[in-house]
């Protein structure tokens, strides 16, 4: 919980990681590659205080976790949100057995999401089965992007996808969280484009579809299918650091995402531990449109509330106190655009 | 700098990022130029190890393509330093294979439609930052009259000549009765739906400056330059 000038936030950080990248865990010069990419992200957008040494980036550990997050994070609850990377690194990048552990051990704080790979045909499926009963699973987290052997993406609507999510919503792993890379099959096309979202957003009504960094680089694409699609939400992941290095341009996106969306599909999450929630909470509580903006209305309290966490935990029927919770509203006539 | 040089220079200055519709030489993706008699050797850097590997290939095999225009170039090489596939984009640019030739079964065709599809958003983002600006000076006009506003309605200034080549690339026309707020065939829209389509375009319009920010960005962290801003 974050407090503010007499006002109580309920804070569900919607994507974080434990990772491993540390030069043994490396499988090549791409698990190299793909963790300094990540600490250019890490230093370019945080505040000179927050920056880590790279060696600490490595690798953060179970009790740096609990302590970055629950501790001084104000986080209430976070969502493991892993990345396999198998031809990245031996032990893959985010860690499986130790990030479940821990959501075990603490399920009033954490929520273990697991990834698969269409790819990986029947006998990935098989494993979905089972990896659904072995982590009570309500999400996943897809990585279009991820290299396996001779292919280097896939596409959400590709039909092994279409096997996987059919068996998702079966066993009822309801929320989607997706995040797009550089690499597709073939590269002749956009590999961040996004309209293979809004297939499967129109053909799994029953799934929720979080699109991680809010379809950046493609803003524009997201806005435009999140807006026809009600089961489509942005993830924060990415953008909401621009927030100190650019706020105008955060101004922008979260303007343009209220434009689009509606303030009940819009989730906070640092990225833990590419970014640490405090800043950014203490950030986004303070934040307001800037003036020179006036295209866009003022941020009120209550969507900062519900982006904050509200809209997450709703997502994940986690429990918020009664004091955290809005005010409940009216009815209201129902506004056609 | 030589004049070799400064010939080099220009060349590649006419190469664009497709995604940040900037030139490579303006974003600091040209790390060196190294001029030896009729010999180029160029090496490009971009803002990641991870940028996607079709723009990374497009850029750099323009600017190979731009030097070997040149009358008085013999060898030209260009390498992309620092990338996931430098390996694969420099020895493909090496022996000028092509795209296909590159990329072998990751590619299916060509790269054109992809380099379309960022012309039309390149255009569409031209044609918010004029009409924009246009609202911001004439206090009486609305959203909706910008379905009448032509070319020849707009000041003859850096915005507008930069929308008449976003057009032109699009093969859209110059002619000052033209309309402005135009899809990618050049058919205006209808009055009513003014307003969204302007909202659409701002939206694109944000996002390419957006991501070229954090390019920027990225890319001065990641070789420690002096941020500059755009």
């Amino acid at each position: 919980m974050y407090s503010k000038d007499g006002e109580n936030y309920f804070i569900v950080d919607a994507h974080v990681a434990l990772w491993d990248a540390r030069p043994e865990n490396q499988r090549n010069i791409h698990g190299k590659q793909f963790i300094d990419c990540f600490y250019d992200y890490h230093r370019n957008l945080s505040p000179e205080s927050e920056v880590w040494p790279y060696e600490e980036y490595l690798y953060q550990g179970s009790d740096r976790l609990m302590h970055d997050l629950f501790d001084v994070g104000y986080v209430d609850h976070a969502i493991f949100q892993p990345a396999h990377l198998g031809e990245f690194y031996v032990n893959g990048f985010g860690q499986t057995e130790e990030a479940s552990a821990l959501a075990k051990a603490h399920p009033d704080k954490l929520t273990y999401n697991h990834c698969w790979d269409p790819r990986n045909g029947e006998e990935g499926l098989k494993q979905l089965r089972e990896d659904a009963a072995r982590f009570g699973l309500k999400g996943a987290k897809l990585y279009t992007a991820e290299w396996h052997g001779q292919s280097r993406g896939w596409k959400l609507d590709d039909p092994w996808s279409y096997r996987y999510l059919e068996a998702a919503q079966e066993l009822g792993i309801r929320n989607i969280h997706i995040h797009k890379g550089p690499t597709i099959r073939p590269l002749d096309r956009d590999a961040f484009d996004v309209a293979d979202v809004d297939k499967v957003a129109t053909d799994f009504t029953e799934l929720n579809f979080v699109i991680e960094h809010c379809g950046l680089p493609r803003l524009e694409d997201f806005c435009w299918i999140a807006t026809q699609e009600p089961n489509v939400h942005a993830g924060l992941a990415v953008a909401i650091p621009f927030i100190h290095t650019r706020p105008k341009y955060f101004g922008q996106i979260i303007g343009e995402l209220l434009y689009w969306l509606d303030e009940d599909r819009i989730q906070f999450s640092s990225d833990y531990a590419l970014w640490t929630p405090r800043w950014l909470v203490e950030a986004f509580v303070d934040f307001q449109i800037p003036e020179d903006l006036p295209e866009y209305a003022p941020l009120t309290t209550a969507q900062k509330k519900k982006i904050l966490g509200l809209n997450a935990a709703a997502m994940y029927d986690i429990p918020v106190p009664g004091h955290l919770q809005l005010p409940r509203e009216e009815p209201q006539a129902v506004a056609v655009a | 700098m030589s004049t070799l040089e400064r010939d080099v220079l220009t060349a590649l200055g006419t190469v664009v990022d497709p995604e940040l519709d900037e030139p490579i030489t303006d974003l600091g993706f040209v790390r060196s130029l190294d001029v030896d008699g009729d010999t180029v050797t160029v090496h490009l850097r971009l803002p990641t190890s991870f940028c996607s590997p079709n723009f990374a290939y497009l850029m750099a095999s323009d600017a190979k393509d731009a030097l070997v225009a040149l009358p008085w170039t013999r060898r030209v090489t260009v390498e992309l330093d620092d990338h996931h596939d430098s390996d694969l984009i420099n020895r493909g640019l090496a022996a000028d294979a092509g795209y296909r030739g590159t990329f072998a079964h990751e590619a299916q065709e060509s790269l054109d439609e992809l380099r379309v599809t960022f012309k039309r958003k390149a255009h569409t983002a031209a044609m918010e930052r004029a009409l924009t600006r246009l609202l911001r000076t004439d206090a009486g006009l609305v959203e909706a009259d910008l379905h009448r506003v032509t070319l020849g309605d707009l000041p003859v200034d850096g915005a507008t000549a930069a929308l008449l080549r976003r057009r032109a690339a699009i093969g859209l026309g110059d002619d000052p009765a033209l309309p402005v707020l135009v899809d990618h065939d050049g058919s205006p829209y209808p009055r009513d739906k003014v307003p969204l389509r302007l909202r659409m375009a701002r939206s694109t319009r944000i996002s390419i400056e957006g991501n070229a920010h954090f390019c920027r960005g990225l890319l001065a962290t990641r070789y420690d330059l002096e941020e500059n801003a755009s």
